[in-house]
């Protein structure tokens, strides 16, 4: 069991906080772009094509697709963030045996 | 009333207390941590004090201390920590713990001394085993080169001799029959090995045999003497004045020489004796360091109680030696500043200290009336600490002169919000100073400076960072990008056609259109509820709007304060009854900065009330410069009707307050003079009283100390600073503008230049990115924005404060009141 520590505790620290942030922006990122927000239009990647024919759909569904990245990112902090909890526990628990 | 408004009135207090009582007078009146102690002996030395002897004592136990902590941390023992009040002790405690100390200190110097002998002979027994075990191959090699005089084979050993003196020496040998070789063997540091071969052969041109090997570095061996290497040598020489220069040489280069048997059987005697020899060593050593730690350990448990007993005595002797002790050596005169509304627990401390120590008399209390400035106390609390510690390291305040802190509560986190404006970061911000709030204990412990400075300011933060969020909602930036919650006021479809000028065509042969508010539809009429209009930040004549407005609005900022430190200039005035002042200083100021820098507040909101054409609006800054010059032609466009004459009117009548400011009040002051200089005069001629008025004359020749050369410059130089200064503060207060844009700009460079490039990643390998870059996005963020530009801000906003703000009122040349408090001597040292 002792070979799953990888990280001290400070690291596993700043992945926890960074991991939570992650969660809470990517997920917030994700419901505006999914929503179509107008504010967002520079992050959406769109190209001349995108504009002929039913131009409004296709953005929106370039909308969605960014929208949906944000959503699985933020899955994948999820994920980082929980190996981060792990790890901050089991340095606890390693600090309390040395004492 | 003790407040934050203006510092606490303070009394000079004489304190009678008797000498037995003495330490208990005084640790009370530490543990109140109310008043300090003026010093009633400043001529006399260092050595010259009383209780120059306590003192010495104390530092003595203090440095035992010291060395015991330091021999705890060595070997791993925890020091318990104490948290009650200990009482402080009198003078027999004193020699008691005196005693104790150096008991502890000469034990603890003799373990010491004993573990480093024993270790020594420890390593010396291990030189000896090593050289027995290693040698073995040695002597059998010699015992085959006398009985076969054939060249020894390459083996692990090392060859030191060349083969052909290996010949000569065999030819040698084979010559004169039956060798007697002696030898001597020991160990020397292998670096010095090379020299030592070399210096030895000169010597005997080869007329020896060296052997030797790498001593093997066993754990234990590694563990007691350290990781220097050393080499096991054995040379065997014919003769025995020979022998005499080799120990010479050895003992140039430091190696130790061991005797070793010669036959096999002693050599193997010999080297059990050794083993046993270290056994019982490890075993001594083992019960040595056990001993040891138990003595630490017992003393471990007291260490800081002692400690901070100790602190305290010392904090008391040195009192003592400020006090002044009577002839009859039963009294103790001392003299105390002290708040006026703490007197009666001052009081109430020194009686319970006297009935402490059992004395029958009370102390007495005598409030004496002074000519000296007291000590500047502001009462403060967590929460305005940090803000009353940031205004007392430009200058601590005058006696009773207006504190600025209050206002710099509100006023300081709005200036830095101001320069920062952006709700993400100012969100993080405030959430990392919650979290320093609630472990602010914790993490003092860390006892790093810089985590001190952080603590220290973490309201300081906490309020930063919430109106950081305010002036974010209001600039509409978070993280750069803006919110739309109110719904815009601008709407582009009615520019296309039927309303307006724009073809579906248009769009393809343009790459900028300008939305133009005046055709009907496109601008709703009203603005936006609450803060800038999201249109803006997708605009790309963004910059240009909200340089203008950000400008204008640190100018509004900016004279608002300056007015607001003019008018607290005025409290000041009141309290110290200096009426004159009032209309010599204040009015002049007030009007000379209302009719220039408030008519220029009044023609940027009158500009943004009307309604203009941007093609023909008047820059405000061209009409102010206009006004100064006096520059009326008839092609420049203005404002209102009848603004020339408004505007003649104010510059003449700020001209006119110059010399009021820098003429009336140093005229006044040489008239009064010139009056009192006559009035004695003719009392001295009226009287015949000659020793009154030869007094009373010279009385006032002492209040004319300051010529009438020095107040004239003095004025003049504070009119200048105030008249130029006025121009020049309002122009620093353009920085509001410029590190506000400066970290949008930076806010929106990270978010394209690193967020952007993972969001429009569209294939699957995006959401990977996206996490990648988004970490990257993260730590820039927290090391560039927040750190790097929230020290910026705050800096800047911090001379904002210093300067163009405290310059208009705040004298700053106060003293701090410093008491005897053992609170703060103890967390101060630890």
């Amino acid at each position: 069991m002792a070979s799953l520590l990888f990280c001290g505790p400070k690291l596993a620290a700043c992945g926890l906080v960074l991991s939570i942030w992650g969660v809470i922006m990517l997920a917030m990122l994700g419901i505006f772009f999914t929503t179509h927000s107008a504010v967002l239009i520079e992050d959406v990647p769109f190209t001349e094509e995108d504009f002929k024919g039913e131009a409004l759909q296709n953005i929106y569904k370039l909308y969605n697709q960014v929208g949906y990245n944000c959503f699985i990112a933020a899955v994948l902090y999820v994920g980082i963030g929980f190996l981060s909890f792990c790890q901050v526990r089991l340095n606890k628990r390693k600090e309390y045996l040395v004492h | 009333m003790s407040s934050l408004f203006r510092s606490e009135e303070m009394c000079l207090v004489q304190l009678f207390f008797q000498t037995e009582s003495a330490h208990n007078c005084i640790s009370e009146l530490g543990h109140l941590g109310l008043v300090q102690f003026k010093d009633l002996n400043p001529g006399v030395a260092a050595f010259q004090r009383r209780f120059v002897k306590e003192v010495k004592k104390c530092e003595e136990m203090e440095r035992i201390l010291r060395y015991l902590e330091k021999e705890m941390v060595k070997s791993n023992i925890v020091i318990a920590a104490t948290k009650e009040k200990e009482m402080v002790p009198c003078a027999r405690d004193v020699l008691e713990l005196e005693s104790t100390f150096e008991k502890l200190e000469q034990e603890l110097r003799e373990i010491n001394r004993n573990h480093a002998a024993l270790r020594q002979n420890l390593i010396e027994l291990m030189d000896i085993d090593s050289l027995l075990r290693m040698t073995e191959d040695f002597f059998e090699e010699a015992e085959s080169l006398l009985t076969y005089s054939e060249p020894p084979s390459e083996d692990s050993v090392s060859m030191t001799v060349s083969s052909h003196i290996t010949s000569r020496r065999n030819s040698n040998s084979s010559t004169s029959g039956a060798l007697h070789l002696s030898f001597i063997a020991g160990v020397i540091k292998q670096e010095r090995f090379p020299a030592f071969e070399k210096v030895l052969w000169r010597l005997f041109h080869g007329n020896f045999v060296l052997r030797h090997t790498e001593m093997q570095a066993t754990e234990e061996l590694q563990a007691v003497r350290g990781a220097v290497k050393k080499d096991v040598f054995i040379i065997f020489v014919q003769g025995d004045h020979v022998r005499e220069k080799i120990r010479k040489v050895c003992e140039g280069f430091r190696a130790s020489l061991y005797s070793c048997p010669k036959t096999l059987y002693e050599r193997k005697q010999m080297s059990n004796s050794v083993m046993t020899q270290m056994e019982d060593l490890r075993m001594i050593l083992r019960r040595t360091e056990e001993y040891r730690a138990g003595v630490l350990t017992r003393a471990a448990e007291h260490v800081q109680e002692w400690g901070s007993k100790v602190k305290k005595m010392k904090a008391i002797y040195y009192t003592l030696n400020l006090c002044n002790i009577d002839i009859t050596q039963k009294l103790i005169v001392a003299e105390i500043w002290c708040p006026v509304s703490d007197l009666t627990l001052v009081q109430s401390a020194l009686i319970k200290g006297s009935e402490q120590s059992g004395s029958s008399v009370t102390p007495v209390l005598n409030r004496i009336q002074t000519q000296q400035t007291p000590p500047t106390f502001n009462r403060t609390n967590t929460f305005t600490e940090g803000f009353q510690a940031i205004i007392d390291a430009y200058g601590v305040g005058t006696y009773l002169e207006i504190n600025p802190a209050p206002y710099t509560i509100v006023t300081f986190p709005f200036l830095f919000a101001v320069m920062f404006g952006d709700c993400g970061h100012g969100l993080v911000m405030t959430l990392f100073a919650v979290w320093v709030i609630s472990q602010a204990e914790s993490l003092r412990k860390w006892k790093n400076e810089l985590t001190d400075v952080v603590i220290g300011g973490r309201y300081i933060i906490l309020l930063m960072g919430m109106f950081s969020i305010y002036t974010g909602l209001i600039y509409n930036d978070c993280f750069s990008k803006s919110f739309n919650i109110f719904g815009s006021s601008w709407c582009v479809r009615p520019m296309f056609h039927a309303h307006g000028p724009w073809q579906n065509e248009t769009l393809h042969e343009y790459h900028h259109l300008q939305l133009n508010p005046f055709v009907p539809g496109v601008y709703s009429g009203d603005p936006y509820v609450f803060g800038i209009d999201p249109v803006w930040n997708i605009a790309s004549n963004k910059l240009s709007f909200l340089n203008s407005f950000k400008m204008k609005m640190s100018v509004i900022l900016g004279v608002s304060h300056m007015l607001f430190g003019v008018a607290l200039s005025l409290v000041n005035f009141v309290h110290f009854r200096k009426f004159q002042d009032i209309f010599l200083q204040f009015v002049p100021q007030l009007i000379f900065m209302l009719s220039l820098f408030g008519y220029l507040i009044f023609l940027i909101l009158y500009k943004w009330c009307i309604t203009l054409r941007s093609e023909t609006a008047p820059s405000i800054l061209l009409l102010f410069i206009n006004m100064m010059l006096f520059d009326y032609q008839s092609e420049h466009v203005l404002l209102y009707r009848g603004q020339k004459g408004v505007q003649i009117f104010l510059v003449l009548t700020a001209v006119l307050m110059v010399p009021v400011l820098l003429l009336v009040k140093p005229f006044l002051i040489y008239r009064t003079r010139m009056k009192t200089r006559h009035q004695v005069f003719r009392n001295n001629l009226n009287d015949q009283h000659g020793t009154d008025t030869r007094s009373s004359y010279s009385q006032h020749q002492k209040d004319e100390m300051v010529s009438m050369g020095d107040i004239f410059v003095y004025q003049a130089i504070h009119t200048i600073e105030f008249c130029l200064g006025c121009i020049s503060n309002t122009t620093s207060y353009l920085r509001l503008w410029a590190l506000s844009l400066a970290h949008a700009e930076l806010s929106e460079v990270l978010w394209r230049m690193v967020l952007q490039v993972g969001l429009k990643i569209s294939s699957g390998m995006g959401s990977l990115m996206l996490v990648v870059l988004f970490a990257a996005f993260a730590v820039l963020t927290v090391t560039v924005l927040l750190i790097m530009e929230g020290l910026s801000a705050f800096l800047h906003a911090l001379r904002l404060h210093w300067v163009e703000f405290q310059n208009k009122f705040y004298e700053g040349s106060g003293y701090k009141f410093t008491p005897l408090s053992f609170d703060s001597l103890l967390k101060t040292q630890q």
